[in-house]
């Protein structure tokens, strides 16, 4: 009796815990946007954040894009040739990439890429006590030093999942149309005829700037919550790598419920 | 680091990050197709196209010489109106005929040329008079199955 009271409080004590984190996510989120004035209006500080969250995660989105579409075409043309419908190849990479994979796995590389900068950055801003420091210099450091960053991180995440279904497309051209040999025309043809600008490329859009919003906010959120100690900051950082990869993979999930079932979707 | 060089760098990735937009909206959705080598429109009209498709090859000899460019619905004569865009450097006689093909068993459809006679060639406006639907399979299986049954009739007299 005495454990299973232990056990219940325990558990009542967790999601106390987690209720209170989430609330005070949220407070942070919308004080955020509140105070993201400054972040417009001197744009040179989010355009720095834009630089280091987007222009240097290009090299390993770019890279990383060429070969899932390298990869797509060469299992898409193994499957699809035994159909004796090889032409098709284009649809499938071009729907896999605009609808699914160019958003997530875009958005995974950037949580881990720029994700984790970011929080390691603000985390040691506040262990070191520079957050703390423009406090007592009445500068507001959430309009200051985390606004840029969320606004530059949410800017360049749907660029950059636009980058990866291009360059995804452009490995699977090259493999499937230069190295395999499908016609080139019913290649491109097909695929126009089957990608929807509205329903595929305007959703695959969508869903890159909601995963954007979200890996922003857990990892600005993950920095500034970090224990400002060298063991917190590493912790935080894992957190927000961890926890934003399934918060990609929930949405989503949740998302594609949304847009590509019950009717004509969105 | 420098101020102007990080700008430059950002004015290339949000360029970038655009274009691949642009490229994903007109060439992947086809928002608007563009043409680039010299061709002529030559018309065909067709009783069924079956499951021809804007932008299928169209093939003589197996070799392709043009492409799909419309396809249209003539609500006068209940026909399929499809506009080849054929490239310049291939000429056919003007009584040659189109008839609808399948790449394969279930594969992709093209529209074959074969080249008639004339002396006339084909020119930018014309029409291809001799024309094949494209085969429909139901069709195919609802012939088969009267002529079984038919054959069968006659067998048990």
């Amino acid at each position: 009796m005495q454990a299973l009271r232990a056990f219940i409080e325990s558990l009542g004590h967790r999601v106390n815990g987690m209720v209170l984190r989430l609330g005070f996510a949220s407070r942070f989120f919308f004080y955020m946007l509140l105070h993201s004035g400054t972040a417009m209006r001197r744009f040179r500080l989010t355009l720095r954040e834009i630089y280091f969250a987007g222009v240097l995660s290009l090299i390993i989105i770019l890279v990383s894009g060429t070969f899932v579409g390298m990869v797509l075409a060469l299992q898409g043309y193994e499957t699809l040739q035994r159909f004796g419908s090889t032409e098709a190849l284009g649809i499938l990479l071009a729907l896999s990439l605009v609808r699914e994979l160019g958003p997530v796995v875009a958005g995974l590389l950037f949580a881990s890429r720029a994700g984790s900068a970011i929080t390691a950055e603000i985390g040691l801003m506040k262990a070191t006590e520079q957050i703390a420091a423009m406090e007592m210099m009445a500068v507001d450091p959430i309009a200051r030093v985390i606004a840029p960053r969320f606004w530059g991180g949410a800017i360049s995440m749907p660029l950059l999942a636009a980058l990866f279904s291009a360059a995804g497309i452009f490995g699977g051209y090259l493999i499937g149309v230069q190295l395999i040999g499908i016609d080139e025309g019913a290649f491109w043809s097909q695929m126009q005829a089957a990608v929807d600008v509205r329903k595929d490329i305007v959703n695959g859009v969508i869903k890159s700037v909601v995963f954007g919003i979200a890996v922003c906010w857990i990892a600005v959120f993950e920095g500034y919550d970090a224990p400002p100690t060298a063991e917190g900051v590493s912790g935080a950082t894992t957190r927000t790598v961890v926890t934003s990869s399934l918060a990609i993979l929930a949405l989503d999930f949740v998302l594609t419920a949304f847009m590509f079932t019950g009717g004509n979707g969105l | 680091m420098n101020r102007s060089i990080m700008d430059l760098w950002v004015g290339v990735f949000a360029a970038a990050g655009l274009l691949a937009l642009l490229f994903l909206a007109l060439k992947v959705g086809n928002l608007a197709s563009f043409s680039t080598s010299q061709t002529y429109a030559v018309e065909v009209r067709f009783g069924n196209i079956g499951g021809l498709k804007v932008r299928a090859p169209v093939k003589s000899a197996g070799v392709v010489v043009g492409r799909v460019a419309r396809i249209g619905f003539d609500s006068d004569s209940y026909k399929a109106v499809v506009t080849l865009n054929m490239d310049g450097a291939y000429r056919f006689p003007s009584d040659s005929s189109a008839k609808i093909l399948t790449a394969g068993l279930l594969g992709e459809q093209y529209i074959g040329i074969e080249a008639g006679g004339d002396s006339a060639m084909l020119k930018g406006g014309d029409r291809i008079r001799l024309a094949q639907d494209a085969v429909v399979l139901e069709n195919l299986i609802g012939q088969f199955m009267t002529s079984q049954a038919a054959n069968g009739k006659g067998a048990s007299k």
